[in-house]
């Protein structure tokens, strides 16, 4: 069944007026033909929760921070708009005192409270941003991926009030005259649709790690949160790292290596 | 009966003018489109075959982009096993439909204009450049 965003309201609209809830048009729409045959791609990399850490400690030049960021938005069709009103970004560079607010002290040393922190969608373990979505536009893979689908979404924005994080941008224009080199492999979004980071799940598919992982020079590692062998387990379990803001229990899948090694990384 | 002569001829005035269309066209058969498959990617192949019969895709591609959108961005798969070929697609618009046909003014477009349907695809995924390859 195709159906866009107009038409979705309307049949929102008229559920609503005759008196069904929300919830009942939106099972309807997602009915899928289930005996299909389809297939994970045979390098498919799959997890149990995908999780990332990342120790700016590693990345030590503007430019090195630029070739992560620029990997992601470059593959994805992310526009450079060149106002902070209209931006859209995937992941983005913000100092230790924006990234961690409960934790910023005077006394914190400074070469963290100066170090640029890279910053991207947490993919929360309970995403806020899913609960409220009206139209199932942004939710959970089993993966622990928290996945957009913009044939749905219908800029009601509700999942950018809801993010802690601001890891959500909105389209408030076209975006395709801001994209420098479109990949034509990728495609773009459109004019009032809200956009984040997949944790690249297109790239997961055919068996290659996020693309600003593969651009980090190893600052930044890749794996199942849930295999106690895996890359990230392995980080964690030797440095000291922090999550931002979990206090208000989401539980980010992203990690920030703050202290050394126990063992020479 | 009160002006019945200008109430007739009133009716038959406005019955006219409303199935005017009709009668205009009346005869006059619209060509049924004919789709170009004229493209680099499918006259290099042997077998021109899509993946599935042609019959097939006339009648249900729609249908069919539908579930590989879902199977892809909510399910995670990739590739589609076709009925026809037994062949593995992977399922993509944008890289696999449109690689072969690259010529979507004189594919997609041929049929969806002479439809009146508008599908917005292309909003988002990015059309071939024609007479460019
Ligand atoms: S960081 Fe924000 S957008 Fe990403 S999953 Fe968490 S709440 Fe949702
Ligand atoms: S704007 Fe956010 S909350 Fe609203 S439909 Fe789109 S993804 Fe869902
Ligand atoms: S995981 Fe992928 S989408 Fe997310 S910031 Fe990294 S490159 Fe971009």
């Amino acid at each position: 069944m195709s159906i866009n965003r107009r038409e979705f309201l309307k049949i929102a609209g008229a559920s609503t007026l005759f008196g069904l809830t929300g919830t009942a048009a939106v099972e309807e729409i997602l009915r899928t033909n289930a005996d299909a045959a389809v297939l994970k791609g045979p390098n498919a990399l799959n997890a149990k929760r995908w999780a990332m850490t990342i120790d700016v400690n590693k990345i030590r030049s503007e430019e090195e921070y630029r070739k992560i960021t620029h990997a992601c938005h470059s593959i994805h069709n992310v526009p450079d708009i060149g106002n902070k009103k209209d931006e859209i970004k995937w992941i983005w560079e913000e100092e230790y005192e924006n990234s961690f607010p409960g934790l910023s002290d005077e006394f914190v040393p400074d070469h963290i409270k100066h170090k640029p922190f890279l910053l991207l969608c947490n993919h929360c373990a309970k995403p806020p941003c899913v609960r409220v979505c009206p139209t199932k536009a942004t939710f959970k893979r089993p993966d622990g991926i928290v996945a957009m689908d913009y044939h749905r979404c219908i800029g009601c924005r509700f999942c950018m009030a809801a993010c802690p994080f601001g890891a959500r941008s909105f389209n408030w224009r076209d975006p395709r005259p801001f994209i420098k080199e479109e990949n034509k492999e990728f495609p773009t979004r459109m004019k009032g649709v809200v956009e984040k980071c997949t944790f690249c799940s297109e790239r997961l598919a055919r068996g290659q790690k996020p693309a600003c992982v593969e651009a980090s020079n190893g600052a930044l590692t890749f794996g199942d949160l849930e295999d106690p062998n895996s890359e990230v387990r392995h980080v964690l379990s030797t440095h000291y790292a922090l999550r931002r803001k979990p206090d208000l229990g989401t539980g980010p899948s992203v990690y920030y290596v703050i202290g050394g090694g126990t063992e020479h990384a | 009966m009160y002006n019945g002569g200008k109430i007739i001829l009133g009716l038959v005035i406005f019955i006219g003018l409303f199935t005017f269309p009709v009668f205009y066209n009346m005869g006059k058969t619209a060509e049924a489109p004919k789709p170009s498959i004229d493209t680099p990617v499918i006259n290099e192949m042997e077998v021109k075959q899509c993946v599935e019969s042609k019959e097939w895709m006339k009648a249900n591609h729609m249908q069919m982009l539908d579930e590989w959108r879902d199977s892809v961005l909510r399910d995670g798969n990739l590739e589609y096993v076709s009925k026809t070929d037994g062949k593995n697609y992977v399922m993509s618009l944008q890289n696999t439909c449109m690689r072969c046909h690259s010529n979507k003014k004189e594919f997609c477009d041929k049929c969806h204009t002479y439809a009146n349907v508008k599908p917005y695809c292309w909003t988002c995924h990015i059309a071939p450049k024609e007479n460019e390859i």
